[in-house]
C-alpha cells in the first residue's frame, strides 16, 4: 500500500512540475492515439455501416471477421506492421519504421475492427427501426448508411471512445513498430514498460496514474459534450 | 400512375400464408380503408402495395407501368423521424426525391405550415410530442406530393385530440388530390375518413363495399362478426 | 529538437498524408540497434547528447536483446549496431551484413543472488563453481532466455560448468524470455540467482533482497562492439552519418565520455577501443 501512496505523490509531482519530458511524451501519446482513432473512424464507421445495411456477398464472413478482430493481439499487429514496414519488407521503401507514422498505422489497424464491429451493431439496431421508413422515402442502401451514421452519432461517440481506450492503453504494437526511441517514439505506455524494466516501479506506476487520469479526462469531456448536445436533440 | 392493380397477390413467410390470392384494383379519387381483425394481414397488404415487401406469388402493377416508389409515400403506426430538426426531416425527404436544393426549404416550410407545425420547425423532431411527431410524418409524406399515400394505423398510438388533428391532415391531403389507402382498427375513423372498405380475414379479401353499405349490410359472416365485435352496442 | 518537430508536425487525417509525411524521415538522424543494457543503464542518455550537440546528427536508439538487434540490422532497419556478443558480431560481419567490427568498451557480468544465499556461493570469484553449486542445490535461477548478449554469455558459462540447465527447466531454472530489467524484477520477486550486466544492475532500483554474489572472474568479461551496417546490402544505410558516430564513439573524446558515466560514483563502462 505504501507504494501506491508513493506513486501518487510522484505522479502529482510529475504533473504539477510540468516536467518537459513528460509533457512531450504525453503530447506524442495523444497525437498518435487521436490520429489513429480519427483514421480508424474514417475507415471503420463506413465499413460498419456497410456491414449493417449492405446486402453483398461475403457480408456475414465480414461481420464474423470484424467481431473476431476486435481482440487482435497488439503484439501480433505490431509484428505484422513491423515486417511490412521493415526495409526488407514490401513497404520498406517508405522508411517510416520507428516513426510516429508507423505507430499510428499499427494502432489504426488495431482499432478499425473495434470501431467497425461496434458501429455495425449500433447501425443494424437503428436499421431495424428506420429501415422501412428510409426505403419508403426512396433512400438507397449507401445513402441510408450515411443517414444512420449521423442519426446514431451519440452512440457512435461511445464506440469511438472504446477505440481510443484501446489505442491509448496498448503497448505491444507501438513498442515494436515505434522502437520506444527516446524523444521520437516514446509514448506513455512504452515509458511505463521501460521504467518497469528499470525497476523504478513507483515512477512507472506514477506514469500509469497520469495516463489513466488523461484517458478519464478525455472520456469525461466527451461524455459531458454528448450529454449537453443530446439533451437538445433527443 | 393509378390504378394500382393486385393480381392474385400471395405472401408467405416460412411456409405460412399471410396474404392469400388477393385481387383488387385501386383507382384515383377515393379513400380506401382496409379493415379486418388482428392478424388479418392488413399491414402486410399495405407494404406489398407500397413495394416494401415483394409478393411470393402474383403481381402488384401500377398503371402506365410507373411503379416508382418516388410517387408514393407511407406513414407508419409509429412515426420514424431522424435525429435532426423538424424542418431538416422534411428537406431530407425532399432531397431523396431529387427536389432541387433551392426549392427544398420553401416546400418544407409550406408543408410544416399545413400541419400546424411551423412554430417548431427548428426543434429536434425527437423531442416533439407523439401527436406532433405523427403530424410531422404526415407533413413529410405530403411535402413530396405523392400520387398515393399509404397509412398504417396512423392514430393507433395517439389520444383522441391528437387523432382528430391527424385525421384532419389526412382529409386535407385527400382534398389536395392524393389517393389515400389506409388501415385502421377504429371503425369510427373508418366511417369518418373512408369512401370504401376492403375487408380482410385470415389473409383473404372477403368483402369490398362502399363505406355505408359495408356497415349497414355486411355480406360476409366474418364482417358481421367483426362489426359486432368492434361495436358491441351495435 | 527533433521531438519538438515531431510533436508539432500536424498529422493529416488521411492515411496518405501520414505515410508520406516527410518530417520524420528527412531529418539528419541515424538509427542504432542496441541492447537493453546500454539503454537501461542510462549510458545513452549521458552519451548521445554530447555527440548530437557536436555533430547535429540525432541518434535514435532502439533497445533490444543483442540477437534481436542484429536481426533488425540484418533486415536493414538500422544504420549501426552497438551490442555485446563478440561471437555473434563476428558472424554478422562475416555474413556480409556489417562492415568492420570496432571494440568500444567493456564492463563485466555479475552473478546476483538473494541475501539468504541458498547455494552458498556469495563472496566467491569462481563463476563456474558457483553455477555448479546452484545446480546442485537446485536453487532458483532466472535466465534471460531471449538470445541476448547476456543470455549468450550465461549459456557459455553453463557449458564451461558442464551443466545442462535445460534439464532444470520448469523447476529451478526459469527462462523468462525478457530484457535485463524485467529479468531482474523476476529474480527479485522469486529470490533467485541470475547473471546480469553490471551497468543495468547499478541503475536498477527494485533490488529487493538481491545482492552481488559472484564478481571479478575473468570469464565474466563483457565486451561491447559497434558495427556499421553494410551499405552494399542495404543502400539506404546512412553510411557517412553512421560512420561519423562510430568514429566519435571510438575517438578519445567519445571514450572519455563513456568513462565519465557513473552512478553513485561507480564507473559503469570501461572504454577499450583500439587506437586508430
Amino acid at each position: 500500500m505504501q507504494e501506491f501512496g508513493r506513486s501518487g505523490a510522484v505522479a502529482l509531482g510529475l504533473v504539477t512540475g510540468l516536467d518537459s519530458d513528460l509533457l512531450a511524451i504525453v503530447a506524442l501519446s495523444l497525437q498518435v492515439s487521436l490520429s489513429a482513432v480519427a483514421m480508424a473512424a474514417l475507415i471503420g464507421l463506413p465499413l460498419g455501416a456497410a456491414a449493417a445495411v449492405g446486402r453483398f456477398p461475403g457480408r456475414r464472413p465480414l461481420i464474423v471477421l470484424l467481431n473476431a478482430f476486435m481482440g487482435l493481439p497488439p503484439v501480433v499487429v505490431g509484428l505484422v506492421i513491423y515486417l511490412l514496414l521493415s526495409r526488407a519488407g514490401p513497404l520498406g521503401h517508405l522508411g517510416i519504421l520507428f516513426t510516429p507514422a508507423a505507430m499510428i498505422l499499427a494502432q489504426t489497424v488495431l482499432i478499425v475492427p473495434i470501431i467497425a464491429a461496434l458501429s455495425r451493431q449500433v447501425i443494424e439496431d437503428a436499421w431495424v427501426e428506420y429501415g422501412e421508413q428510409l426505403r419508403s422515402l426512396g433512400s438507397g442502401p449507401a445513402r441510408s448508411g450515411f443517414t444512420l451514421l449521423w442519426d446514431t452519432r451519440f452512440s457512435l461517440l461511445t464506440v469511438i471512445l472504446a477505440g481510443l481506450g484501446r489505442a491509448s492503453a496498448e503497448v505491444g504494437a507501438v513498442m515494436i513498430v515505434g522502437g520506444n526511441i527516446d524523444g521520437v517514439t516514446r509514448v506513455m505506455t512504452t515509458t511505463i514498460a521501460l521504467e518497469t524494466s528499470k525497476g523504478d516501479l513507483p515512477l512507472a506506476l506514477a506514469l500509469g496514474i497520469v495516463l489513466i487520469t488523461l484517458v478519464f479526462a478525455l472520456n469525461a469531456s466527451a461524455y459531458l459534450i454528448k450529454e449537453a448536445v443530446q439533451r437538445r436533440h433527443g | 400512375m393509378l390504378p394500382l392493380v393486385l393480381e392474385s397477390v400471395t405472401f408467405e413467410v416460412a411456409g405460412r400464408r399471410i396474404i392469400d390470392r388477393v385481387d383488387a384494383t385501386f383507382t384515383h379519387g377515393t379513400r380506401t380503408v382496409i379493415l379486418g381483425p388482428n392478424g388479418a394481414g392488413k399491414s402486410v397488404l399495405l407494404r406489398l402495395c407500397h413495394g416494401l415487401l415483394i409478393p411470393s406469388e402474383g403481381a402488384v402493377r401500377w398503371g402506365r407501368g410507373d411503379d416508382s416508389i418516388a410517387r408514393q409515400a407511407m406513414v407508419f403506426q409509429r412515426p420514424v423521424l431522424l435525429r435532426r430538426s423538424a424542418l431538416r426531416n422534411l428537406t431530407h425527404a425532399l432531397a431523396l426525391r431529387r427536389v432541387p436544393r433551392r426549392e427544398r426549404l420553401a416546400r418544407a416550410r409550406a408543408a410544416l405550415d399545413t400541419v400546424g407545425l411551423a412554430s417548431v420547425a427548428e426543434r429536434s423532431a425527437r423531442v416533439l410530442s407523439g401527436g406532433e411527431q405523427q403530424r410531422l410524418a404526415l407533413a413529410r409524406a405530403r411535402a413530396v406530393e405523392p400520387a398515393v399515400l399509404f397509412l398504417d394505423e396512423p392514430t393507433a398510438n395517439l389520444d383522441p385530440a391528437a387523432s382528430r388533428e391527424v385525421e384532419s391532415v389526412i382529409q386535407d391531403i385527400h382534398e389536395a388530390g392524393t389517393k389515400i389507402i389506409m388501415t385502421t382498427h377504429n371503425l369510427g375513423q373508418a366511417r369518418r375518413l373512408g369512401d370504401e372498405v376492403l375487408f380482410l380475414a385470415r389473409g383473404r379479401l372477403v368483402e369490398r363495399a362502399g363505406i355505408d353499405d359495408f356497415f349497414r349490410h355486411p355480406s360476409s359472416s366474418e364482417a358481421v362478426a367483426f362489426i359486432r365485435g368492434e361495436l358491441p352496442w351495435h | 529538437m527533433a521531438l519538438k518537430h515531431c510533436v508539432h508536425t500536424r498529422i493529416g487525417a488521411a492515411a496518405a498524408a501520414v505515410i508520406a509525411a516527410p518530417g520524420w524521415s528527412a531529418d539528419r538522424f541515424i538509427t542504432v540497434a542496441s541492447t537493453t543494457s546500454t539503454e537501461q543503464s542510462g549510458l545513452f542518455r549521458h552519451l548521445l547528447p554530447v555527440f548530437e550537440k557536436k555533430s547535429g546528427i540525432q541518434v535514435r536508439v532502439v533497445a533490444l536483446g543483442t540477437g534481436q538487434a542484429l536481426d533488425m540490422a540484418r533486415r536493414g532497419d538500422a544504420d549501426v549496431v552497438f551490442v555485446h556478443d563478440p561471437a555473434a558480431e563476428e558472424k554478422f560481419v562475416a555474413g556480409g551484413y556489417g562492415l568492420r567490427r570496432n571494440e568500444v568498451m567493456y564492463n563485466d557480468f555479475i552473478l546476483v543472488g538473494p541475501k539468504s544465499d541458498p547455494a552458498k556461493v556469495a563472496g566467491g570469484r569462481d563463476i563456474v563453481a558457483a553455477l555448479r553449486a546452484i545446480q546442485a542445490a537446485k536453487a532458483p535461477f532466472v535466465s534471460r532466455g531471449d538470445k541476448s548478449g547476456t543470455h549468450a554469455a550465461e549459456l557459455r558459462l553453463w557449458k564451461l560448468a558442464g551443466v545442462d540447465p535445460v534439464s532444470g527447466r520448469g523447476n529451478w531454472y526459469r527462462e523468462t524470455g525478457s530484457g535485463m530489467g524485467p529479468a531482474l524484477n523476476t529474480a527479485s520477486s522469486l529470490n533467485a540467482y541470475l547473471l546480469a550486466d553490471r551497468g543495468t544492475w547499478l541503475a536498477f532500483k527494485n533490488r529487493g533482497d538481491l545482492r552481488i554474489a559472484v564478481e571479478g572472474d575473468r570469464r565474466l568479461f563483457n565486451q561491447y562492439g559497434i558495427i556499421l551496417v553494410n551499405p552494399a546490402r542495404h543502400a539506404h544505410v546512412k553510411q557517412a552519418a553512421g560512420q561519423q558516430f562510430i568514429d566519435w564513439v571510438v575517438s578519445s573524446e567519445g571514450q572519455r565520455a563513456i568513462a565519465d558515466y557513473r552512478i553513485g560514483g561507480e564507473q559503469l563502462f570501461f572504454p577499450n577501443a583500439a587506437a586508430r
